[in-house]
């Protein structure tokens, strides 16, 4: 009675193998027909930010008569995304949207999704260069720096008085870069040359110390006119600080963050305006490029030129990068139009 | 009395094989894209470190314990793989040394269960942790990759010519060796003895402490094998490598028969229940069912193979009272 046993597990292996042999020819392939049949795959499911950028394909593919669907992981680990990218490959998709969790950990999967035909377009964060044809950048720097100069120009009366920025950590990457961008608008324009940088503060992405900080930077600067935020949690934690010290008003608020955390302050006044990229255009982009690709229209290449419905007009950039376009600057008016 | 024990294992076995089945022919209806090679292929590659991981949990379990810590100490393996191999230390000291820290981390568990007397489910949940905290602390955010192409090509590629991974191969040749030392070995035999009775073992002379410190040594380094082969897989070393699969490799074994309480179960069963699992998960993410929804699928079936073996064995014993009695009554 002992081998048999094993002799089971051969069985149903080879029950497996001889399935795999018999559907070798099954998998129809409809290279022919260029319908449109595109999935997003973000880092994960059930996340806010992608649904929203999910309901952005979603309009592009109605307005292209394709289809939409949206799959992935619901944790977002490296390993997670590949069974789906397997799978869509297998389901031969036409493209992949994809958001990497892991540029390299999904590259391979990628590369063999393309050597099937089927395009591949990163969005939010970019696979590996060369497992992607397209890869949609939702901002540059230079913009996000220079929006947020912009706006706290804006709010303060003149243009004129000390001003401060609460960042997220000392060594964040993207605020470092997003700072240096503002501090250079702040020197060369001379629109600005009434505003002075006192101090960069850092809440390290944490709810209170940023909260320590913002107060710390009203007590140690009476004359301070405005603050600028670049980062959600900075801006949604000096927001509340302001409101709780009777500076709403007073003392000018701006930076980068998402309407939900942010609807409340900017109805009541205490943040006018503040910026992010258009997360549903992104999805918009990502899909139409997509499109575009799969339609043989474009070909990924740097320097072409393409039109993307609604959105307008776009070029492939040398790092084969498109560039979604300036930050999306929420108001009072429109923040009840974006949920996330 | 054991003849009828191995036919209702027999049969466990033969569910399975019906089970896997109708996971085909499910997948085969939910998706056109399900009956292909390549998608087995795929599902095979994918499958391959839980598989690895089940083949030692399964002899763990049959000798009355259990390692829950196998897939931190995957991630851990992976996040010192990539630490030294960004020492720039070559491939053949790389491996073999995190195959000795997935031993070492294994022995420790088996220490703690054999000479301090924890139970392994407590001190298999603090390891999962805690192996999973030392790969961060080994790595930290970071993600490495750059690895040499015949290490990546292992990984996730096929052995040439054919559409099989070459995983497949390690875990083939792997649960071939199982099969023989748990079905045919003295070694085999202790671990049942083990597993059936502690006490019967220890008075028949089987060093039960020792048995099971190897066993947790085995489960350590295999896990660790797993690892290495994830990453080559995933061309991306990451501390949070291989998180989640505890789900997963727990219900192969217990679904492969491999009985919680200890002192039965076979490896034909583990290999079978590794690709039922494999199949359903496979058929339904082709068919766009999202994880959450897989999650309840795969976590009613971890139930159901405990609840069923525990059904059959209910049966067993009160047939086997039943002819007792009978037999006493004709005496």
């Amino acid at each position: 009675m002992r081998l048999p046993k094993g002799a089971f597990a051969l069985a149903g292996v080879a029950v497996l193998a001889l399935s795999a042999c018999g559907g070798g020819g099954s998998s129809s392939a409809s290279p022919g027909t260029a319908t449109l049949n595109i999935a997003f795959l973000p880092k994960a499911v059930n996340n806010p930010y992608f649904d929203v950028a999910a309901t952005g394909g979603q309009e592009a593919a109605t307005a292209l008569s394709g289809q939409f669907k949206q799959v992935g992981p619901s944790d977002a680990t490296g390993a997670a995304q590949i069974p789906f990218i397997q799978t869509l490959t297998q389901q031969n998709v036409s493209a992949i949207v994809v958001s990497a969790d892991d540029p390299n950990a999904i590259a391979p999967a990628l590369k063999q999704a393309m050597s099937k035909g089927i395009k591949v377009v990163g969005y939010d964060s970019s696979p590996a260069t060369d497992a992607r044809n397209v890869f949609i950048n939702q901002a540059d720097s230079k913009g996000i720096g220079e929006v947020q100069v912009q706006m706290v120009c804006d709010e303060i009366p003149g243009c004129a008085g000390d001003i401060a920025i609460l960042s997220a950590t000392s060594t964040a990457t993207n605020q470092n870069a997003w700072i240096d961008f503002m501090k250079a608008a702040l020197a060369s324009n001379s629109k600005y040359s009434g505003l002075k940088l006192v101090k960069v503060a850092y809440g390290n992405d944490d709810p209170q110390v940023s909260t320590t900080e913002a107060q710390g930077l009203l007590q140690a600067y009476p004359n301070l006119k405005g603050i600028i935020s670049p980062t959600t949690v900075g801006i949604s934690a000096a927001a509340q600080v302001l409101e709780q010290t009777g500076k709403a008003g007073k003392v000018a608020l701006t930076g980068l963050g998402t309407p939900n955390l942010m609807r409340k302050y900017v109805k009541d006044g205490t943040c006018k305006e503040f910026a992010l990229w258009n997360v549903k255009d992104l999805g918009y982009l990502a899909y139409y490029t997509a499109a575009l690709l799969v339609q043989g229209k474009i070909k990924g290449t740097a320097g072409e030129k393409f039109t993307a419905g609604r959105l307008g007009d776009y070029t492939i950039d040398t790092s084969t990068t498109v560039l979604l376009g300036p930050p999306f600057v929420f108001k009072a008016d429109n923040i009840d139009q974006l949920n996330f | 009395m054991s003849a009828l024990r191995d036919r209702l294992l027999a049969r466990w076995e033969t569910l399975l094989v019906v089970l896997l089945i109708a996971f085909l022919v499910l997948g085969t209806s939910l998706s056109p894209y399900f009956l292909s090679a390549s998608n087995f292929s795929d599902m095979t590659s994918n499958l391959m470190e839980k598989a690895i991981m089940a083949l030692p949990l399964a002899l763990i379990i049959i000798a009355g314990e259990i390692d829950l810590s196998v897939e931190s100490m995957a991630g851990l393996s992976s996040a010192l793989l990539g630490f030294v191999f960004l020492l720039r230390w070559p491939l053949w000291i790389d491996i073999p040394l995190v195959l000795a820290v997935g031993a070492l981390g294994g022995l420790f568990n088996g220490l703690l269960v054999t000479r301090a007397g924890l139970p392994s489910l407590v001190v298999t949940l603090g390891t999962l942790a805690l192996y999973r905290g030392l790969a961060s602390v080994v790595l930290g955010p970071q993600s490495v990759s750059g690895w040499p192409d015949s290490f990546t090509n292992f990984g996730f590629g096929d052995v040439p010519g054919t559409l099989i991974p070459w995983p497949f191969v390690v875990f083939a040749v792997l649960a071939v060796a199982f099969i023989f030392v748990l079905h045919t070995t003295w070694i085999g035999r202790q671990i049942f003895a083990i597993g059936k009775n502690k006490e019967a073992a220890r008075f028949s002379g089987i060093q039960v402490a020792k048995v099971k410190t190897l066993l947790f040594v085995l489960s350590g380094t295999l896990s660790a094998l797993a690892g290495v082969v994830l990453t080559a897989r995933l061309s991306s070393a990451r501390a949070d490598n291989g998180q989640g699969f505890v789900l997963d490799v727990v219900t192969a074994t217990l679904l492969g028969g491999v009985n919680i309480f200890g002192g039965e179960g076979t490896i034909a069963g583990v290999v079978l229940a590794v690709f039922v699992i494999g199949v359903l998960r496979n058929g339904l993410t082709l068919a766009d069912v999202s994880p959450d929804t897989q999650s309840v699928v795969v976590g009613a079936l971890l139930i159901l193979s405990v609840a069923g073996p525990t059904a059959v064995r209910r049966i067993r014993s009160a047939w086997s009272s039943r002819s007792f009695v009978q037999s006493a009554s004709h005496r």
